[in-house]
């Protein structure tokens, strides 16, 4: 599956656009999109699915004022202008993870031309008391607690350098800085994205990996309880990242809420 | 060549490292008795005093959320050093720019304590170690940025008499910059900038700060001076690079009995062999390059890690990282380090670690600042310059294409 260059003034995009019918937007989480996983191509199968590497992830460039989720949504309206995305035709947008903040950010700014909305494991809201974090900082723990918060089977997800090329490796490091670079502080959210939920008017759905350690059900049903109407749907076998571990149940949990 | 003595004012007293996963930023406070820090904080104070009354100068940092340095607000010791001592220049190094958040208010806490010590302030600026990020809350990312935005920031604060200026930078914003008190010392007190990689010292050079590095050895340290005069003469500062403007801080041992001066260093070691960190708050996303990191996974390490799993006193001291023993040979091994790395003009004593205990740290200090530094000031004086000249392209077959340094 191919990628391309869009150009924004002042940012570059690597965009996945594949496959055809009503335009399905995807927005990848901390780690990047890989456009050979599984339900990429399953997406795509049945929708035009357009998925843009993030500002400073993959080979997008990052311009030196980007440093908050909000600033990527902004640019996210301009790439579906360029893509001559009719802005009279609502999007089914999906998120996961940092990028389901980035597609919340979205949905609060341009709440009329969003159809469906669908936040897989999403960060981006604090909900919780003063004194614990809502969602683990990552930066504190040992590279296998953060594989076990991610994965349900993380021996199946195992980072091996050596199988990658150094690009590979070095897209990845680059994800990660990018990562920090916009959720450090605060950590993991906007405080002023639980103010501005409420303007969401496209049916929500939640979904999270029941073993997700980094997401907990609490959390995800606060989130929830902040956009109107939304609902939770919960994937077994799961941990963060419910679309690489079950892409096939990911894929028709989707599709059944999209209804298209 | 000025020597300094530094301590990172270490609280030693720790359960065995077996016990905890990190010596800093995890490690609860419970293990920190303050009768006892009260009593270190007289001792080191005390000892900085008597290397002023040995005619050394004076230097301290700060690190924060760690046992290895009990002292996280160097502004404060400086204040306090301030008014224990006459003569010593006071050296800060550094001020960690990239984690605080007001670079106005380090600028008035700078002034305040050059007026304080009647402009003996030396006034360092470093990005600080990536530890150093979790404890103060701080992006790792762009702290390169940070850091020559925050200390241009200072500077234009220290140096602006004529009233209310204005900063609107990338990442600092002021309308109003006025500070009082100014510097005691005009245009404002040194600065000094330290850094470990060749890339960053560059940028140092073109400024024509003191550049400082830590540990480095003799090629390491090489490389950051060489990095250092090519950024120096790029910004047409001239072709000769004043020693004054490049520091090296080693661990320093020097005793009269070759068997003390061996103990001494042996504790010493302390200071490599203690910084047990987990590897999470070693190499934080977006601290070093994204191809350095890539390195690290393909198995590189940094040199000082290489050297902490199997640490010795020979080794340090064959690496460049350690000058210690009897003062003949800690003149030997200085003389032979300054002629690699193409002279320096300041050296900065490690010379109190861990368990090295008051009456050892002080022997240590009075026999260097007697029997070692006198000819340090003698054969390098402040008004030789440091450097190398290429002779054509040989330079790429190492030293070997190289002449001498230019003293």
């Amino acid at each position: 599956m191919a990628t391309r260059k869009v150009s924004l003034p002042g940012v570059d995009l690597e965009v996945f656009d594949g496959g055809s019918g009503a335009p399905l937007i995807f927005l990848h989480g901390a780690s990047g999109l890989d456009a050979g996983s599984p339900f990429v191509g399953a997406l795509a199968a049945r929708r035009r699915l357009i998925a843009p590497s993030h500002p400073g992830f993959g080979a997008s460039s990052l311009p030196d004022w980007v440093d908050a989720p909000p600033d990527i949504a902004h640019i996210h309206l301009e790439l579906f202008d360029a893509l001559g995305i009719d802005p009279s035709q609502p999007l089914d947008l999906v998120g996961c993870s940092l990028g389901g903040w980035i597609a919340a950010e979205i949905a609060v700014l341009v709440p009329a031309r969003i159809r469906r909305l669908v936040l897989v494991g999403p960060v981006g809201v604090k909900t919780g008391p003063i004194d614990a974090l809502d969602i683990p900082d990552i930066y504190t723990l040992s590279a296998a607690a953060v594989d076990k918060c991610l994965y349900h089977e993380p021996a199946r997800w195992k980072l091996d350098p050596a199988s990658m090329t150094d690009k590979q490796l070095e897209i990845m490091v680059r994800n990660r800085e990018t990562t920090a670079l916009l959720t450090w502080e605060p950590w993991m959210h906007n405080p002023k994205l639980r103010h501005r939920l409420h303007r969401v008017s496209a049916p929500t759905l939640f979904i999270r990996g029941e073993s997700d350690g980094l997401v907990s059900a609490e959390y995800l049903a606060r989130y929830a309880a902040l956009v109107p109407g939304a609902t939770i749907s919960t994937i077994a076998a799961a941990g963060h990242v419910p679309h690489i571990e079950q892409p096939e149940a990911f894929v028709r949990t989707v599709f059944d809420f999209l209804g298209a | 060549m000025k020597a300094w003595h530094f301590s990172e004012t270490a609280y030693p007293y720790l359960p065995p490292a077996s016990e905890y996963d990190s010596i800093r930023v995890s490690l609860p406070n419970k293990h920190y008795d303050p009768v006892k820090g009260a009593e270190l904080w007289d001792r080191y104070l005390d000892e900085w005093c008597i290397a002023e009354d040995e005619g050394l100068e004076i230097m301290m940092n700060e690190h924060h959320q760690t046992a290895t340095c009990v002292d996280p607000a160097a502004p404060l010791i400086l204040a306090a050093v301030a008014r224990l001592t006459k003569k010593a220049r006071l050296l800060i190094l550094g001020n960690p720019i990239a984690n605080r958040r007001q670079p106005v208010r380090i600028a008035e806490e700078m002034a305040l304590i050059d007026v304080l010590s009647k402009g003996r302030v030396e006034a360092g600026f470093v990005r600080g170690v990536p530890y150093e990020l979790s404890p103060a809350n701080s992006n790792p990312v762009r702290t390169n940025e940070r850091h020559w935005e925050a200390l241009d920031l200072i500077v234009r604060a220290w140096t602006n008499t004529s009233g209310p200026t204005s900063f609107e930078g990338q990442f600092f914003h002021h309308r109003n910059i006025n500070i009082w008190p100014r510097p005691y010392q005009a245009p404002h007190p040194p600065v000094w900038v330290s850094t470990t990689s060749p890339g960053g010292a560059t940028r140092v050079g073109q400024n024509g700060y003191i550049q400082a590095t830590f540990l480095t050895g003799f090629d390491g340290t090489r490389a950051v001076f060489d990095s250092y005069r090519k950024g120096w003469r790029a910004a047409g500062r001239g072709n000769d690079i004043p020693n004054h403007r490049l520091a090296y801080a080693a661990l320093v041992y020097v005793a009269p009995d070759e068997a003390q001066a061996r103990a001494g260093a042996e504790k010493l070691l302390w200071y490599v062999t203690a910084n047990k960190v987990s590897p999470q708050f070693a190499n934080p996303p977006g601290y070093v390059n994204a191809s350095a990191v890539v390195q690290m996974m393909r198995g590189a390490s940094h040199p000082l890690s290489a050297f902490k799993a199997n640490a010795s006193v020979d080794k340090a001291i064959e690496s460049g990282i350690m000058f210690a023993g009897t003062p003949d040979q800690v003149r030997a091994q200085i003389a032979r380090f300054y002629d690699h790395v193409g002279g320096f003009g300041h050296l900065l004593n490690m010379g109190q670690a861990g368990f090295l205990e008051h009456d050892e740290t002080v022997l240590g200090i009075r026999t260097f600042a007697r029997e070692v530094y006198p000819w340090l000031k003698e054969t390098y004086p402040d008004t030789a310059v440091s450097g190398f000249e290429s002779q054509g392209g040989a330079a790429a077959n190492g030293a070997a294409g190289w002449k001498g340094p230019l003293v």
